[in-house]
């Protein structure tokens, strides 16, 4: 187990050094200087030398050939330094601090209402198949995983915020500041962002489960007398949730994805949103951090799931 | 002694697309106190739909459409399927065993945790007298070091050693009936003896009577008292072993005989019964077995199915229009 770990957490090494190489390279590949668009948005339009810019280049190391940029880059980084953002001229790492947990909160939150949500709509669609509530779930399902969440961003805004105004239709205020209005701003986000995970967990889960509901073994439960419930709540729901733990890994992935649309559709100012300006803005340090976090992050949740794994299967050896 | 189980003209259906599949259609068969039934015939004919019909897990798009299941003076059908009467029957009074040992036990569960839960269920035990009683039953069964293996899974025992643990939570609760459903065409020859001595110990000790089903004569030969022999969905021959495998009386039992493999006769030639079993879905009014037998008469093609007949020899009956004893092409390997 020790030994499965320690070799993830190096694969999850060789795979974030990857990542971060070509997002390094591929940036300053593509064509655009980030100075000249800092340049052009910056108060000082036109008022800057040719000169001063070539100071400020070589103030980010950028007048350096490709190789030892990212040499320096990785030696900032041991430091603990991300770097300093050529758009917001901000520290990095305080940058990430202020969006990540914003991020995070509408990642976590999503991912709280969508699992259980999702299971139960699964669980319940199976085990009474072919009535109302299947049908409900099923439907309802196909729906959630082909609706485009910019385009229902943009319906909620439009009925709930504009229409309506029962909602505010953007923003985000931290929770300890002032919960309820965190939370109301919170409500479309999450929904736009649960929506699809619901739909495909409530799917995979309504598969699974008449699936199990078949095995052998739930039939020798059933022989021994026990009730409907017993005979769910011990041998139908665990073993049903080995595929739905597999598809969890991918869930995380797909809602921190989704944060990227989200939080631009609804102006929050996530690590989605800042990696988005940060592209317009060609702001290679930026760019460089909130990749490298994010491919932190989905690595080390789904070494999570796997490990997890192996509380639902003990068939499953990490060797 | 006393009748423990009564099936009278019991049919069970499943609807499918193809037309009703009259799995079991008209089954009568009964169990006494302590005794060994063997319940024989191929694939298909309708003998796991039978037994599941008696514990009442028969689920969409199956049905019993008719008969009585007189279980302890009480017809067991007028009782809900999932109701507190059959819950308490079905792992308390009479128990069942599966064919697959591979998939019947749950491999996300211990063995502790599945034997103790009908231990807890049915004899309202504590968890530790549970977990006290389930080791000594794994060790009744034959696992060695119980107290050791009792926190293992599934998937940690060989396919023997698991039809084993089904055992012993067959028996957990000592049950009136053990009802085996092919425990042992998964396995090889030798784990199967072993395992069919165990079943009749256990049911010994426990005071049960047991119902072994399967498709192979030779199995029931040393241990049932009494046979019943099935073909699509019917009893074509019943009566006590031994009269069964001296004096066979219904050329399936005849073909049957000739093609299984013994366990008590080495070196013998298998001849194996011609043809397929008829499809359940369009069975045709006359004899079912017709279009296999070799002793057919003009009367067999004629007239309707026959009905259960008694023939020579106690309880013997047999469903056949013809004698085949007075036949003289009779080739029955003794
Ligand atoms: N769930 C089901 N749906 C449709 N037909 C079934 C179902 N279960 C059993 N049958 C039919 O019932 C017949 C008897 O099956 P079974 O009792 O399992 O035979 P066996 O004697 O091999 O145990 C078979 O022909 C099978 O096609
Ligand atoms: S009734 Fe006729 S066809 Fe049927 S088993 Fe007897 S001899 Fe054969
Ligand atoms: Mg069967």
């Amino acid at each position: 187990m020790v030994s499965y770990i320690i070799r993830r957490l190096l694969w999850g090494f060789v795979i974030v050094t990857l990542v971060s190489l070509i997002v390094f390279f591929a940036i300053r590949l593509l064509p655009g200087d980030p100075l000249l668009i800092f340049m052009a948005q910056s108060q000082e339009m036109g008022t800057m030398s040719l000169e001063q810019i070539e100071a400020l280049r070589a103030e980010y190391g950028l007048d350096k050939p490709i190789m030892v940029q990212y040499v320096n880059w990785v030696k900032d980084l041991m430091r603990g330094d991300l770097g300093l953002s050529i758009h917001y001229r901000e520290n990095v790492g305080k940058l990430m601090l202020e969006r990540l947990p914003v991020t995070l909160h509408l990642s976590l939150v999503s991912l709280a209402i969508s699992l259980p949500l999702g299971i139960l709509a699964g669980l319940a669609a199976a085990l009474r198949r072919g009535t109302w509530i299947d049908n409900v779930v099923v439907v309802g399902s196909y729906i959630g995983i082909a609706i485009p969440v910019f385009w229902l961003g943009y319906m909620l805004i439009l009925i709930f915020g504009l229409r309506l105004g029962w909602l505010p239709i953007a923003g985000y205020t931290s929770p300890f500041e002032n919960f309820w209005l965190s939370t109301r701003q919170l409500i479309m986000p999450v929904f736009c962002n649960s929506i699809a995970g619901i739909a495909g967990m409530a799917r995979q889960m309504r598969s699974s489960v008449l699936e199990v509901a078949n095995q052998d073994y739930v039939r020798t439960a059933w022989s021994k007398g026990l009730t409907e419930k017993a005979v769910v709540l011990r041998h139908i729901l665990k073993n049903s949730m080995i595929p739905i733990v597999t598809i969890l890994g991918m869930s995380i992935g797909g809602i921190f994805g989704g944060s990227v649309i989200i939080e631009n559709i609804f102006a929050i100012p996530g690590m989605g949103r800042l990696l988005v300006n940060s592209i317009f803005a060609q702001d290679y340090v930026v760019i460089q951090a909130s990749t490298l976090i994010m491919a932190c992050i989905i690595i080390a949740s789904n070494l999570l799931v796997d490990i997890s794994y192996g509380w639902f299967d003990p068939r499953i050896r990490y060797d | 002694m006393g009748r423990l189980l009564e099936v009278k003209d019991l049919k069970t259906y499943f609807k499918t697309d193809d037309g009703i599949v009259k799995a079991v259609d008209g089954v009568s068969f009964y169990i006494d106190e302590q005794e060994i039934v063997g319940v024989v015939g191929e694939s298909g004919c309708g003998k796991t739909v039978t037994q599941l019909s008696v514990m009442q897990l028969i689920n969409r798009p199956g049905r019993i459409v008719g008969g009585e299941i007189i279980f302890e003076g009480k017809n067991l059908l007028e009782y809900e399927q999932h109701g507190p009467e059959m819950r308490s029957i079905r792992g308390g009074k009479i128990a069942m065993i599966f064919q697959e040992p591979m998939t019947s036990l749950n491999p996300v569960l211990t063995l502790n945790q599945q034997i103790s839960e009908s231990l807890m269920l049915h004899l309202k035990m504590s968890k530790e007298e549970a977990r006290k009683r389930a080791i000594e039953l794994l060790g009744l069964v034959g696992i060695p070091s119980p107290e050791e293996r009792i926190d293992d899974y599934p998937h940690q025992f060989s396919g023997g050693m698991r039809q084993r643990v089904m055992i012993a939570m067959g028996m957990a609760c000592n049950p009136k009936i053990l009802i085996a459903d092919e425990p042992t065409t998964a396995l090889d020859v030798t784990t199967q003896a072993q395992l069919l001595e165990l079943m009749k110990s256990m049911v010994e000790q426990f005071k049960s009577s047991l119902v072994i089903v399967t498709h192979n004569l030779g199995v029931v030969a040393r241990y049932a008292q009494r046979i019943y022999i099935m073909y699509a969905g019917k009893v074509v021959e019943e009566g006590k072993c031994k009269d069964i495998f001296k004096n066979p009386r219904h050329p399936y039992t005849v073909g049957l005989l000739n093609s299984v493999p013994r366990l008590d006769v080495e070196g013998e030639r298998l001849i194996p019964i011609e043809g397929l079993p008829p499809n359940l879905t369009q069975m045709p009014p006359t004899c079912a077995f017709l279009p296999r037998c070799p002793y057919a008469t003009e009367q067999c093609r004629t007239q309707p199915m026959p009905e259960l007949r008694p023939v020579e020899g106690e309880g013997h009956k047999i469903r056949c229009y013809v004698d085949i004893a007075e036949v003289d092409n009779v080739t029955v390997k003794k």
